[in-house]
């Protein structure tokens, strides 16, 4: 026994499976800790806010001001103009606005802007442009308009008897404020869902309830499938022909309609996360009991078995010390194996909507139904599926690397 | 003799067959036998003739496709699971395969002490249990102490042999069925061991069901002798007649491929 686990920490799929499935598991456990916020807490007002640090406006503007003898305006222009921008401006210039290639100096920002602000027109006649393309350039050029207007912001304040605005401060392009300084403020590392959410918050709690679904529904299906396939292969017989009619009666039916069908009558306000792992279970238990039943009947005739007959021992414990654990391993794999499918099958349910009613729980599966009914694939708000996926990915990649790592220190052993 | 003695298993048409249609082998072919209590009996034949087949179905580990096996005169009744355990009380088996008989998640002491139970020993102290142990391994020239605590995959083929055979001193079954029990036992503990069984039939009368390739050796031990070949028996009668005196071309051809020392050693018949 220990012998084997040292074996099997010896083979490097296993182990890499292992430590990324503990990390996933381990991040479950101590984020909540750190974090204690509620992870259904609508925070942001509006969908999908991108990954960042929000900080206070009121704030940054009462508080203690800097000024800072920094070139601002490079700054905000290389973040509101890209590299391509310029060279698409480049182009526009020197097909449409009539302004000669060796004018345009890529270099200067200032000086392509200005040259820009002169010749572009939107009705310009642009021959040969898509109509997506000119209207690129219309919002390039919405985006660049007054980019290079210096004047101060003027902060005022009513005049509590004459309500009329009274100036009580300019804020200079060079003044800062520290972010230390600011009392309030929220970092989203991967953005907010559909309902204002923060998705990382939510996606930790999702892989918790994901990985929960997933244990029930794998124990289940194991349990059951162990259980059938152990009777039906040893008994033989018409027990045998009774489990496996069930069985392929359960196999003709596609398990996933089944799940459909049973997850529907169910009804949304009633499927909590661990009915919806047990019926995930229940309708997955039938190549598990297939693949142990073949197994036993090839166990069954061993000369152990025989011998142990001859010994004058039970039915039961032939089974249980003579038969199953030559199936341990085997059933320990299978058992990973469920895991894996009763995750993915619950995103798949979810995705449908017959997955765990939404309210109390966000489920991977949820996650990922919320972020495409909200189209955020189309809106270019990949914070709010793409750490899902990578997040389903890595629990399916690192069960199934454990898996096939305790194939490779298993089967030798099987065939003795 | 064979006739005073009284009748143990007898068959009339025993017949085995595996698979259906096309794969159908017929592995055990309308056998007829008649063994005596206390006799020990030889079966010889080739590799695949059917004598591991014929043997699991006088133990009752598999069906019996055709015909009837007769348990001391009378139909043998091993239909439901209750009756197969009183059946299994009074026969043993020492399989053919040494390497597939054990439990390899069990101890080797666990297989010894399972015979020891099975004769009423459970409550006895165990120190009586290690001697009785240790008594039964030093007959097949085994060292009880060094195997104590270890697994059957830590022993040879030879030693794991030896060990089936220890469990027969223990457990002293009415009935043996040996498939080629010392096929991997050096002839120096071969000889003691095969005395020791010997002597056990004189103690107990056991009939002991001796299956062989070596017809040497079942001219040796046997009393009498059934020669197998392709699922028939072919010949059978005592084993001075039937090896001394072959009627069948099979059983000249068994007697002339054994290979005798200082004799040229002629690969045509092979
Ligand atoms: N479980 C089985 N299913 C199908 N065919 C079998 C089975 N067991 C044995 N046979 C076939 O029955 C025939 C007799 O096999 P058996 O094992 O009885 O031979 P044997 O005389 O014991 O040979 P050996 O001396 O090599 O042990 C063989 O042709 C074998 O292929
Ligand atoms: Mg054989």
């Amino acid at each position: 026994m220990k012998n084997t686990l040292r074996q099997v920490f010896h083979s490097p799929k296993f182990v890499i499976g292992f430590v990324i499935f503990a990390a996933l598991l381990l991040t479950t456990i101590i984020y909540p800790i750190i974090v204690t916020a509620d992870p259904l807490e609508m925070v942001g007002n509006g969908n999908f806010f991108k990954p960042g640090t929000y900080v206070s406006v009121k704030d940054s503007v009462e508080g203690t001001r800097y000024t800072l003898n920094v070139d601002v305006k490079a700054g905000s222009l290389d973040s509101k103009i890209s590299a391509e921008d310029k060279e698409s401006m480049k182009e526009w210039l020197t097909k449409f606005g009539g302004v000669a290639e060796a004018d345009i100096n890529l270099e200067d920002t200032e000086g392509l802007i200005a040259l820009w602000e002169a010749n572009y027109s939107e009705d310009a006649d642009q021959p040969g442009l898509t109509a997506s393309r000119k209207k690129y350039f219309v919002r390039l050029n919405k985006n660049i308009d007054g980019v290079l207007l210096d004047s101060d912001v003027i902060i005022a304040q009513k005049d509590p008897e004459t309500g009329e605005l009274v100036e009580s401060a300019t804020i200079g392009s060079k003044e800062f404020v520290n972010t230390k300084d600011v009392a309030n403020k929220k970092t989203f590392i991967l953005g907010t869902d559909n309902f204002g959410r923060d998705v990382l918050t939510e996606l930790v709690d999702a892989t918790k309830t994901s990985l929960r679904v997933g244990l029930i529904a794998g124990i289940i299906a194991t349990l059951i499938g162990l259980f059938l396939g152990l009777i039906s292969g040893y008994m033989g017989g018409v027990v045998d022909d009774l489990i496996m009619f069930i069985t392929n009666m359960f196999t003709v039916i596609p398990s996933f309609v089944l799940l459909i069908l049973i997850s529907y009558s169910v009804g949304q306000n009633a499927r909590g996360v661990n009915l919806v792992g047990i019926i995930i279970g229940l309708t997955s238990w039938t190549w598990t009991t297939r693949s142990v039943r073949s197994q036993v009947i090839s166990l069954r005739n061993r000369d152990h078995v025989n011998l142990s007959k001859l010994s004058g021992h039970s039915m039961m414990r032939i089974v249980l010390t003579d038969i199953l654990p030559y199936l341990a391993s085997y059933v320990v794999m299978a058992f990973i194996l469920q895991i894996s499918s009763g995750i993915l099958s619950e995103a798949q349910l979810s995705m449908l909507g017959l997955g765990p009613s939404t309210s109390n729980a966000a489920t991977l599966g949820l996650m990922m139904n919320w972020a495409t009914a909200y189209a955020a694939p189309l809106n270019g708000s990949w914070w709010a599926y793409f750490p899902v996926v990578v997040t389903i990915a890595l629990i399916a990649f690192s069960l199934n690397l454990m898996n096939t790592g305790l194939d490779q220190v298993f089967n030798p052993q099987l065939r003795d | 003799m064979s006739e005073k003695r009284a009748q143990c298993l007898t068959g009339k048409g025993v017949t085995k067959v595996f698979g259906l249609g096309d794969k159908k082998t017929v592995a055990v072919d309308h056998v007829d036998f008649d063994f005596r209590e206390g006799e020990i009996i030889s079966i010889v034949g080739e590799s695949g003739s059917g004598k591991t087949t014929l043997s699991k179905m006088l133990l009752g580990l598999i069906s019996v496709s055709e015909g009837e096996v007769m348990f001391q005169g009378k139909p043998r009744d091993i239909s439901t699971n209750q009756k197969k355990k009183e059946y299994w009380k009074g026969i043993q088996a020492i399989f053919q395969d040494p390497f597939s008989s054990y439990n390899t998640f069990n101890k080797i002491d666990s297989v010894l002490l399972d015979c020891i139970n099975m004769r009423g020993g459970k409550s006895l102290p165990y120190d009586q249990k290690f001697e009785m142990m240790r008594e039964a391994c030093s007959f097949v020239n085994l060292e009880f102490k060094e195997l104590t605590n270890k697994y059957p995959f830590e022993l040879s083929g030879g030693q794991m042999q030896r060990l089936m055979i220890a469990r027969i001193f223990l457990l002293k079954p009415k009935i043996l069925l040996a498939d080629e029990p010392t096929s991997m036992i050096d002839a120096c503990s071969r000889a003691t061991i095969l005395d020791m069984l010997l002597k056990l039939r004189d103690e107990i009368n056991m009939t002991i069901i001796f299956i062989t390739h070596d017809i040497g050796l079942a001219y040796y031990i046997s009393d009498s002798v059934y020669i197998m070949e392709h699922g028939k028996f072919v010949e059978h009668g005592k084993a001075e007649d039937v090896i001394l005196h072959p009627k069948a071309t099979y059983t000249q051809r068994l007697i002339n491929d054994v290979p005798k020392i200082y004799e040229e050693w002629d690969l045509s018949t092979v």
